[in-house]
């Protein structure tokens, strides 16, 4: 009988630390461990040099002090004395602002266009593609500047609406498009608004309690109650019904022309609408092909099983296609979100004031706290792409099929 | 037998010969069919032809009076105003007056466009036996040389610093020879090693041999500008972050912890901010983390975050191809007693890389689009040129679509063309016959 003889524990040689597998990869972490601590030093030890030579040093100190300038589009107070802090806040609720606008409306052109671009009909097919491909491969930079263009070139100024015979006019005398901005009417909330907007709320909760007891019940007896209808009605009668109980208590503030420009309504500024528009109109065209490739995932077989079921098409893309395709869809759906918010830092561009403009760029050049600004504005952008991943991996394990 | 025989003489009429056969009627075939198929095949069809319709007539009678009564010769808006005397049309007399500079930016010796014009030639040879295969293997040479010749051809100055770059590859790989006989990881950090030391060594000597007058009239950094930037930064940073890529790609599936975290956070982190901040970081952060008084130049600056961008955007591409192997391809390898490098070359890369080719291009086509991004912290790209300093002369203040719309068909036509390419790419190299 022969043997195996196990290799001699008792001798050891420097060299097994690289042939031996027992030991090799604690050897090879060792000596990256080395050659990462000393990279790090080097580049602190110059920072630390260059800092010292500059006269620099790390301080968070200018958070506090007065940002001195001013901001034209705020959601929340603002004014020039307001800290550098404060106008970083304006900026990230300015930030989250164009990156929900855009991320609605991206989904609602790149939906619309993904399902056209499988459509029977050829030119709408031929037209999609075209748009996709057009705005796929032109950079979102450029669509950014083109939009911005048409908004402060190609718009009126508010001078022509003036006059007996205006140049330009108003839509429904009630939204302006000027080289400014867009004038759109503004709510006035009067008293006994809350009543309203209380109706409002629950009637959509409401119509959400209708339709999940008309599916229980579906399922329970196979009655099948009709859905569509009801909705429409919760959605709005009681809604205008309050309304008008209440005396109307909800006005419309509509802009008009008074001296140079438009007062009252509400103004959105050439900058927002541009980066809004491009990054969805960009952005949707990928959304687009994600929702296209979605659909196309679903495999033929199960339309024909739904279809020999008896099932209506409506049907058969509602209950069959639709939620197979959102297993595929909503993944790079989320990641395009996500890129939507990284993409909205391109405001500085046009002069929105978000995070990247007032804390990386009036911020930064002001108080020369290079290091500071950027490494801020970096914690931002990580701590919400981090935040989008964590609830994607949520959404995929709870989506994940379960097998056994 | 009898009764069908006296059938048929009571039968009136019998066919005997076949009909001869006939045409489709016209609206089952041919055009009608295809325009009743595809264009009016329902009301809710019909109706959307027609809208599309209305859109595409939108669209060109807006756009094509405009570009066909372009005026190209003329030397400023103002003359390009009297030449159309209130007639549409186009001042393409922008892009003819101001080519060079969209091209090569405005800071370029004039006489000297020459040599990026060359480079930009020779690229073409350079990318294409890497491209596309069935060209002959002996034109890699020329690949191999490009990237010397071309920072020689647009940096200028001594030839040396480039000569003796290549020498120190030729000193690498001549290592790299004598070592792989032992280790291939032997082999590899040997090689980059010894290129790196020669090449630092040679940094003593290329001052010397210095001339005063160098053949080609030296170029600094700054002075690059157009849409020779965009080109030559997009072709570095993907070129560059490839093996990047694969590398972080590796480390991120390997089994030692320390490198796979050091992989992880470098990858999440760098795909977490945006493109912009990182040169904001180029811009006013990284020159601290350089030994004082080095003076790396902006260029390298914004080239080393694009890198650093792309390659862990391409390690993620990678690293989704490493994961759609099957296990039995790793498992394969490791019975065939091939060792990890010999596995990760032979078996296992080819294949991966196959898988990411699509999402490789894609990222590339990415990087490429988002090279337009360095005119926000002044440099100027093609769109730097643009916004600064053709809009804001007085000659062509107010010429914004002729000039947007040539930065927008210039990048669509390269854009399109790479991704057409790795369609071609990927109907090529699809091997399984179903």
């Amino acid at each position: 009988m022969s043997t195996i003889t196990d290799p001699q524990g008792g001798t050891f040689r420097l060299s097994m630390l690289l042939n031996d597998t027992r030991y090799r990869s604690t050897t090879l972490q060792v000596i990256a461990a080395i050659i990462i601590a000393l990279t790090i030093g080097y580049l602190y030890s110059n920072l630390a040099a260059n800092l010292e030579a500059a006269g620099l040093n790390i301080s968070f100190a200018f958070l506090g002090s007065p940002a001195g300038y001013d901001i034209g589009q705020t959601l929340i107070e603002y004014d020039s004395q307001s800290s550098n802090l404060r106008a970083a806040f304006v900026g990230i609720i300015n930030t989250l602002l164009v990156a929900f606008l855009a991320c609605v409306t991206a989904t609602v052109f790149g939906v619309f266009a993904g399902v056209l671009r499988l459509s029977n009909n050829w030119l709408v097919r031929k037209l999609m593609s075209f748009y996709v491909e057009i705005f796929r491969n032109i950079p979102v930079l450029i669509w950014i500047l083109i939009i911005f263009t048409i908004m402060t070139v190609s718009m009126p100024a508010p001078n022509a609406f003036r006059g007996e015979t205006p140049t330009s006019s108003m839509l429904f005398d009630a939204v302006a498009f000027t080289n400014r901005g867009v004038y759109i009417p503004a709510p006035v909330w009067g008293p006994g608004s809350l009543v309203v907007v209380a109706t409002f709320v629950l009637s959509i909760i409401g119509i959400f309690a209708y339709r999940s007891y008309a599916t229980k019940l579906l399922y329970d007896t196979g009655r099948l109650l009709p859905r569509f209808w009801p909705s429409v009605g919760l959605f709005f009668i009681p809604t205008i019904l309050v309304f008008f109980i209440m005396g109307s208590p909800i006005s419309l503030d509509y802009p008009a022309l008074k001296g140079f420009n438009f007062r009252g309504g509400l103004q959105i500024g050439a900058p927002l609408i541009a980066l809004w528009f491009a990054l969805s109109i960009y952005t949707g065209a990928f959304i687009a092909e994600n929702v296209r490739a979605g659909i196309q995932a679903v495999s033929k077989g199960q339309t024909e099983a739904a279809a020999a079921l008896g099932l209506r098409s409506g049907r058969i893309m509602n209950l069959v296609v639709l939620p197979q395709a959102l297993r595929v869809i909503i993944p790079p759906l989320i990641s395009q979100y996500l890129n939507i918010t990284k993409n909205s830092s391109l405001a500085i561009l046009v002069g929105y004031a978000d995070i990247t403009a007032t804390l990386g760029g009036i911020t930064l050049n002001q108080t020369g706290r290079a290091i500071e600004c950027v490494l801020l504005l970096m914690l931002f952008y990580l701590v919400i792409s981090l935040l989008i991943s964590a609830f994607m991996n949520v959404y995929n394990s709870s989506m994940k099929l379960k097998e056994r | 037998m009898s009764d069908t025989h006296s059938e048929s003489t009571t039968v009136s009429y019998v066919r005997t010969e076949t009909i001869p056969q006939q045409a489709a009627p016209a609206n089952a075939a041919g055009p009608a069919k295809w325009i009743k198929d595809n264009l009016f095949a329902t009301w809710a069809n019909s109706l959307l032809t027609v809208a599309a319709i209305y859109v595409i007539y939108l669209v060109l009678a807006s756009t094509l009076p405009w570009i066909f009564g372009g005026v190209w010769s003329t030397g400023s808006l103002r003359e390009c105003r009297e030449v159309l005397d209130g007639a549409t049309g186009a001042c393409f007399s922008v892009l003819t007056e101001r080519w060079n500079q969209l091209l090569f930016g405005f800071k370029y010796p004039t006489d000297q466009y020459w040599r990026p014009t060359v480079a930009f030639l020779l690229m073409f040879v350079a990318m294409a036996p890497v491209l596309f295969f069935d060209l002959p293997r002996k034109l890699l040479i020329v690949t191999g040389l490009f990237p010397f010749v071309a920072f020689w051809l647009i940096w200028g100055g001594t030839i040396w610093t480039p000569l003796f770059a290549l020498l120190s590859v030729i000193v690498g790989y001549i290592v790299y020879s004598k070592l792989v006989a032992r280790s291939f990881a032997a082999g590899f950090f040997g090689g980059i090693a010894a290129a790196l030391v020669f090449f630092w060594l040679s940094g003593f000597i290329v001052p010397s041999l210095t001339p005063d007058e160098p053949f080609l009239e030296a170029v600094p950094s700054r002075d690059l500008g157009g849409y020779m930037l965009n080109m030559m930064l997009g072709v570095t940073c993907v070129s560059l972050s490839l093996p990047i890529g694969i590398a972080l790609a590796l480390g991120r599936q390997s089994s030692m912890p320390l490198i796979k975290w050091v992989s992880v956070i470098f990858i999440e982190f760098i795909r977490g901010v945006p493109l912009i901040t990182l040169l904001f970081v180029a811009n006013v952060m990284l020159a601290y983390f350089f030994p004082p008084g080095s003076g790396v130049d902006l260029f390298l600056r914004v080239v080393i975050m694009i890198t650093m961008f792309s390659s862990a955007y391409i390690a993620e591409v990678i690293r989704g191809g490493l994961a759609a192997l099957p296990k039995g391809q790793y498992e394969a390898a490791d019975s065939l007693g091939l060792d990890y490098s010999q596995a990760m070359r032979l078996i296992i890369l080819p294949q991966a890389l196959k898988i990411s080719i699509p999402g490789i291009v894609n990222i590339a086509v990415g990087l490429f689009k988002d090279t337009t991004l360095v005119s926000v912290i002044s440099m100027f790209d093609l769109i730097g040129m643009i916004r600064g300093p053709i809009l804001a002369s007085t000659d062509w203040a107010g010429v914004y679509w002729e000039l947007f719309g040539f930065a927008a068909l210039i990048f669509f036509v390269v854009c399109y063309g790479i991704s057409q390419y790795s369609q071609w790419l990927e109907r090529r190299l699809a091997t399984d016959h179903r």
